[in-house]
């Protein structure tokens, strides 16, 4: 038993070190060390970067351009990034529908759609979850009926993370509806988002964000050419897109990252007050959290380890989600208690660009309940966290 | 990058399931536990045959030169097997002293002994007023010519009751708390002075409360330096709260799985309870807790080795994790078993027990938690 990396994994990790280091633009750098929105442009200009060094396809296979990492080097790249305050990508292209195209698509959509995914010249949404399919996806009711050469979409999709901003879509419709499990029958379609008949609407969130939308499709019509692999067989595809990720999905290093800071902070005085660093009670809570997010580490170490040895992820990657978004969710109300009364002003466009006027709170202290708010949404999403137990109980528990 | 054990450990870890599997069933360990000694000396005899008694000793010593990666291999599974043979107390408590205090002498007349099974042996680490502090000793030790004469008094010294040489940590200069000042001294259980009171514990092991009173030794019980004790008896708590982790994270394991497998097969309302959705999502959080701990625990056994405040962190966490999710392990090993859970026949509540000793030893989690927190 070792945690040590080989040399090769340490020259590695300086490479990515110093990339993190140079690479990113200082306007990105500030915008996230004092919490200001990132806009459509910053992610591309960081994706771009990404890709001109080769790493934007992390998870990719060499043959359509990915990195080819081993488990080891991506969680080493992970780790760089959250380190450096890196933005997170926009995962819609890259992570998702990406290795979808590349495993189940034909070579003429593999050649349309990859290198512009890889580029990050696409910006591409999620159309799978709807207002009536939330965690029992397979309950979904948006219909696409074949017409000649092309399919007629009708439905509502939702909870389509920056949507506003997309270029394509992917979507999990029902292609027929006379099928003895509701598994079937679904199709995956991509759609440009330009088609006449889809509007988006956006969804305001708890925090006053605009980061989610509703995706409405009327008579949209969608080329034949836009099916991934089998009509019927899309259930198999969407289930390989949401496995996709899955030893990145507890963002154990941005955790680790926001802790460090958490103690740093604590230890000075805000505002000529006792640094928090002398409440025991803050501190023991601190300790507590950090002693949680340990054990994950080592649990996705293990995972890694595990998949970098061939074998199959145990049952411990199946907890990743479930613990990693926990944890993030009591730091960011770790954060809102060390703010006390000045998580409260409600002042969000001292966070977004350009904003000139006096700045009310210490560093980024009022963003805090907003994060929380927001944030939420992280038990919720990519399968809730019960859902997620209830695949642990029937898959790794065998109840 | 490795998770694996390596092919010593590998061998190790199948001899010792082997053996639970094969002669140490329940129903013999609860024999062993209920007699005079509290344990077996014929299961003693084969670790100590086996080699086991032999792995965290130095070659030079005797032993295999194993670290706490093997002596997690070996607790994990005394864990699964609930042992109450006394491996705490002699290879990894008196033991842990031994090897770094004792002359090559003293190593030859105790410590060469125990590793062959021929010795009992015992470390007093603790006072009745010191709860966690083990630097906080009243014992003291006097000097009388080239003799020493010491007075005071120690609680819950595991293996008490069959301990034929104690290891009686006392005062010979400072302040009641302080680390300085503290000297080991090997001290004959039969000598006069040597007064001890045996009792079992709730977990099936067996302590002692022992008092001290002008108990006469000479210098050659006096291991390593005068006033020098405390290092190698904080290293000793140290490895012997990674071991019980370990342990704990072995009953942890059995406790998880005997509750999902009692869940398949228990019938209610004519269903299996595992059925339940809300018994599922609580036998999940067992499962978590299990993961988390063996997680915690290899990180700890991995930098333990280097030493330092990292390796002092690592122990407190995970002995922090132990205290609370064994105990919510345990608890709801209890509880899913519903009646069954709470009765001495069914060996769920032993392991719960057992769970629930580690919990209260070495540092609680709140001890521990202090400690991460400053």
């Amino acid at each position: 038993m070792n945690v040590t990396f080989t040399d090769d994994e340490l020259a590695f990790r300086d490479e990515v070190r110093a990339f993190f280091k140079n690479s990113i633009s200082t306007k990105i750098r500030e915008r996230q060390l004092s919490g200001i929105r990132l806009e459509k442009d910053d992610y591309i200009h960081y994706q771009k970067s990404l890709y001109k060094q080769g790493w934007a396809g992390v998870n990719w296979p060499t043959e359509y351009g990915g990195t080819g990492w081993s488990a080891v080097q991506k969680y080493i790249f992970m780790t760089a990034a959250a380190e450096a305050d890196a933005p997170e990508i926009n995962p819609f292209g890259l992570n998702m529908v990406g290795p979808v195209i590349y495993t189940f698509g034909s070579d003429e959509q593999k050649q349309r759609f990859l290198p512009d995914i890889l580029e990050s010249n696409v910006w591409w949404c999620q159309g799978y979850s709807e207002p009536g399919a939330g965690s029992d996806l397979a309950s979904l009711k948006t219909r696409a009926d074949l017409a000649g050469d092309h399919y007629l979409i009708n439905g509502t999709k939702t909870w389509t993370t920056l949507g506003q901003y997309a270029d394509w879509i992917f979507l999990l419709v029902r292609t027929n509806r006379d099928v003895a499990r509701r598994q079937e029958g679904i199709s995956f379609l991509l759609a440009d988002m330009k088609t006449p008949g889809i509007t988006v609407k956006p969804i305001i969130t708890m925090d006053g964000e605009h980061e989610v939308n509703e995706i409405h499709f009327e008579d949209v019509k969608i080329p034949i050419d836009n099916l991934i692999g089998e009509e019927g067989k899309g259930w198999t595809y969407g289930k390989v897109l949401l496995q996709h990720e899955r030893t990145n999905i507890a963002g154990v290093a941005r955790s680790e990252v926001r802790l460090k800071n958490m103690r740093k902070q604590a230890s000075q005085s805000i505002r000529g007050a006792v640094p928090l660093a002398e409440d025991n009670n803050f501190m023991r809570k601190i300790a507590a959290i950090e002693v949680e997010l340990k054990a994950l580490e080592y649990t996705q170490l293990r995972t890694l380890a595990a998949i970098a040895s061939g074998k199959a992820p145990g049952p411990e990657s199946s907890i990743l989600k479930i613990k990693g978004t926990e944890i993030q969710q009591e730091i960011d109300a770790l954060h809102m208690e060390a703010a006390a009364y000045y998580a409260l002003p409600y002042v969000r466009a001292q966070y977004a660009a350009g904003f000139a006027d006096e700045h009310i709170g210490y560093g980024s202290e009022t963003k805090t309940s907003l994060t929380y708010f927001n944030f939420r949404k992280a038990s919720i999403y990519g399968g809730s966290n019960e859902i997620q137990k209830n695949i642990i109980a029937k898959h790794v528990l065998g109840l | 990058m490795d998770f694996s054990l390596n092919e010593i450990q590998l061998m190790l870890a199948d001899s010792i399931e082997k053996f639970i599997d094969n002669d140490y069933d329940f129903n013999s360990r609860q024999q062993y536990a209920d007699s005079d000694t509290g344990y077996s000396a014929a299961v003693w005899k084969t670790f100590a045959d086996l080699g086991w008694t032999a792995v965290p000793f130095s070659e030079e010593d005797g032993g295999f030169d194993g670290g706490p990666a093997d002596i997690m291999v070996v607790m994990q599974r005394f864990g699964r097997g609930l042992v109450v043979e006394p491996y705490l107390a002699n290879v990894i408590l008196a033991g842990g002293v031994l090897k770094r205090a004792a002359s090559s002498e003293q190593k030859e007349r105790w410590l060469q002994p125990m590793i062959a099974g021929d010795l009992q042996t015992a470390l007093a680490f603790l006072e009745p007023q010191a709860r966690y502090d083990i630097a906080n000793m009243a014992t003291t030790a006097v000097a009388d010519g080239d003799d020493w004469i010491l007075n005071g008094s120690k609680g819950y010294v595991l293996n008490g009751r069959n301990a034929q040489m104690i290891v009686i940590p006392a005062r010979t200069s400072g302040e009641q708390t302080d680390q300085d000042g503290i000297t080991l001294f090997a001290v004959d259980a039969a000598a006069d002075g040597v007064s001890i009171t045996d009792y079992a514990t709730i977990d099936g092991h067996q302590a002692a409360e022992i008092d001290i009173a002008d108990l006469r030794v000479d210098s050659t019980a006096v291991l390593g330096e005068i006033g020098k004790g405390f290092a190698a008896l904080d290293a000793a708590i140290d490895d012997a709260t990674l071991a019980v982790c370990a342990e704990a994270v072995g009953i942890m394991q059995v406790l998880k799985d005997k509750t999902v497998e009692y869940s398949k097969s228990r019938m209610q309302f004519g269903v299996p309870i595992g059925s339940f959705q809300a018994l599922q999502h609580r036998m999940v959080d067992m499962l978590t807790d299990c993961e988390q701990s063996q997680s915690l625990l290899m990180w700890a056994v991995m930098i333990n080795p280097q030493g330092g405040a990292e390796a002092k962190r690592a122990i407190s966490s995970i002995k922090y994790q132990i205290g609370i999710a064994g105990r919510k392990v345990g608890e709801e090993a209890v509880q899913l078993h519903g009646g069954m859970g709470v009765t001495w026949e069914l060996d769920v509540a032993h392991y719960f027990k057992r769970l629930t000793a580690i919990g209260q030893i070495f540092g609680n989690a709140d001890w521990h938690l202090d400690k991460l927190a400053a």
